[in-house]
């Protein structure tokens, strides 16, 4: 575990690719008006590479998959419900159909997942975006958990050409990873803590949250952070250490997301580890205050994922 | 004039062998594929456009996008006709094994775009319009669009982005054949007036006749050549299910087959 400061994982993302487009002119970087201090670089240094489409995110999926029909790299940056779900039929045709005949590399960074912008409301909340994009066939999901992540993917896009979609956190959160081997994105999750009996299966934001129960509770902690492909051999084989699994991710459960590829990797195997599921339940979120006392609100908080432990380790 | 002449008869071909495709396979848009015929006519034949059917992904060739997918089994035999794959795969559409389906798809050589869902062209264009200019390509985004297909909001997205950033090798046909599935498109959702609608969104635009080739070629031909920082629009318009007069006559025509001695009566009446 690092200690190093926080970074947004947007910034170190852009600050990376903008490196890479020094190098290779095929990348082109498409934002929906949105913003970042690391996109200042880039738009002086590429103009002609880096284009505000406007609020328009349905055109910028659009726009995106032609380019990339002609061969080129591109990256499309919006805030996560309205490149999810505004454009989501663009996402469907031009991206995942498409990309089963004429693979297209289109990366959707969608910046704010979960409840990351927390009081703003369900509008800019994003609890649907790992379901409906993890549905998709052809498509690659990515939810990383820290900004180290979030930076070594980069090359990651690079090198393999299809549909993805990046689930990006708006806040800064705190170092998990000290170093990525490129094998590590290649497996798709990350045992990071080894535990007894039950372990937490987190992605994104909920990892942090389960990184700091571990330590309380001596549990495992797997951050899945690539929910589509993932290793699941050796995720199996990793899981089957333990007795119980909770599930965390801050979306809807019950809903095709983690918790659902989870699921359906133990019941594939017939496997006797059960399961709980932590995320919202079937609801909208309109309560304002900290993310955290968001997440108390939804059972979510470290007391319920403590309790959730503690249920299960005396079942 | 020779060339004239050679149009038409090759429209004929074109509208007979759709009907007897449509025979084969009923279930296919025969309406509003009849109303493009002379518009992929005039692009392949005159021609407008550069291909290479040996050689379907050409660096140099001319795209075309064709976002009103579903009115296209047309371009199906001229697929055919110019060597893109064997005309006996005609015979299969819609069965097993055949990639001609209903509404065509990538698998088909010489489709540039998966298609059937509309509004989404135009701003595929934009992008593929993008990376030409970017490694100095003079190839032209041709797309095809239907009239019913402007109640899309997504594609006046498209049409903001091609005029702002001078996207001028754009060249939209749209098919103004005026129905949509239900009703005159008009009375749906009034969509005139077209041209100075186009042009308020800073594109160059033209009206002409749909069905007449020489206009057809001149004004496509002209959109080809002109490379002065706007996008250009070509309102076509045609009628839907141009030859065959039970199509003509049927606001309903959209999802109508032709079966039995109704296609007979509709291939005798071919001109």
């Amino acid at each position: 575990m690092s200690q190093n400061p926080a970074r947004p994982m947007r910034d170190v993302f852009i600050e990376t690719l903008c490196n890479r487009m020094v190098t290779n002119d095929a990348i082109w970087f498409l934002a929906a008006d949105l913003g970042s201090p690391a996109l200042d670089r880039m738009r002086q240094e590429f103009p002609d590479r880096f284009l505000n489409v406007g609020i328009a995110e349905q055109n910028l999926v659009n726009v995106a998959a032609g380019l990339a029909l002609e061969g080129q790299t591109v990256y499309g940056y919006a805030i996560a419900p309205f490149i999810a779900m505004r454009a989501y039929e663009q996402v469907r045709v031009n991206l995942s159909i498409s990309s089963q005949i004429r693979p297209v590399n289109v990366n959707l960074i969608g910046v704010g997942g979960g409840v990351s912008y927390q009081v703003s409301g369900p509008t800019h909340h994003c609890l649907e975006d790992l379901s409906i994009m993890r549905l998709l066939p052809n498509m690659t999901v990515f939810s990383p958990s820290d900004a180290r992540l979030a930076e070594a993917f980069v090359d990651y896009t690079l090198a393999h050409r299809g549909p993805k979609y990046l689930r990006f956190d708006g806040k800064a959160l705190p170092a998990l990873y000290d170093h990525i081997a490129p094998e590590l994105l290649e497996d798709g999750f990350c045992h990071l803590i080894e535990g007894e009996e039950v372990c937490l299966v987190a992605t994104g934001y909920m990892t942090q949250r389960a990184v700091r129960v571990a330590k309380e509770k001596g549990v495992g902690v797997v951050d899945l952070f690539m929910l589509k492909p993932f290793n699941v051999d050796k995720l199996f084989t990793e899981l089957s250490r333990y007795r119980h699994v909770i599930t965390m991710e801050e979306g809807f459960t019950n809903a095709g997301g983690l918790d659902a590829a989870i699921g359906a990797l133990l019941a594939q195997r017939r496997s006797t580890i059960t399961m709980d599921r932590i995320g919202f339940n079937d609801s909208y979120v309109f309560d304002l205050g900290s993310r955290d006392s968001l997440h108390g609100l939804n059972d979510m908080d470290d007391a319920a994922v403590i309790a959730a432990v503690d249920n299960a380790r005396r079942g | 004039m020779a060339n004239k002449h050679r149009l038409a008869d090759k429209s004929l071909w074109v509208r007979r062998e759709t009907l007897r495709i449509h025979g084969l396979a009923p279930e296919t848009r025969v309406a509003s594929s009849l109303s493009a015929v002379e518009l992929f006519v005039a692009l392949h034949y005159a021609p407008i456009m550069a291909f290479d059917p040996a050689n379907p992904r050409w660096e140099g060739r001319d795209r075309l996008i064709i976002s009103k997918g579903h009115g296209s089994i047309c371009y199906y035999p001229i697929l055919a006709d110019l060597g893109y794959f064997h005309p006996d795969e005609l015979d299969k559409i819609c069965q097993q094994g055949s990639f001609l389906g209903g509404i065509p798809d990538t698998i088909i050589p010489g489709y540039e775009t998966i298609n059937g869902s509309l509004g989404h062209g135009v701003g595929v264009a934009c992008g593929m319009a993008l990376a030409l200019k970017a490694r100095r390509s003079d190839a032209t985004v041709f797309v095809m669009i239907g009239d019913g297909e402007l109640n899309e909001g997504s594609i006046w997205e498209g049409f903001m982005f091609a005029a702002h950033h001078r996207l001028d090798n754009i060249v939209v046909i749209l098919d103004n054949n005026g129905l949509c599935m239900l009703d005159r498109c008009e009375r749906v959702l009034a969509l005139e007036p077209l041209h100075t609608r186009f042009a308020s969104f800073g594109w160059q635009c033209s009206r002409i006749d749909g069905h007449d080739l020489a206009e057809i070629c001149d004004t496509l031909a002209a959109c080809k050549s002109r490379r002065d920082g706007a996008p250009q629009m070509v309102i076509a318009d045609t009628v839907k299910g141009k030859g065959v007069a039970a199509l003509e006559t049927d606001t309903l025509c959209h999802v109508k087959s032709l079966l039995g001695k109704e296609l007979e009566a509709a291939l005798e009446g071919l001109q």
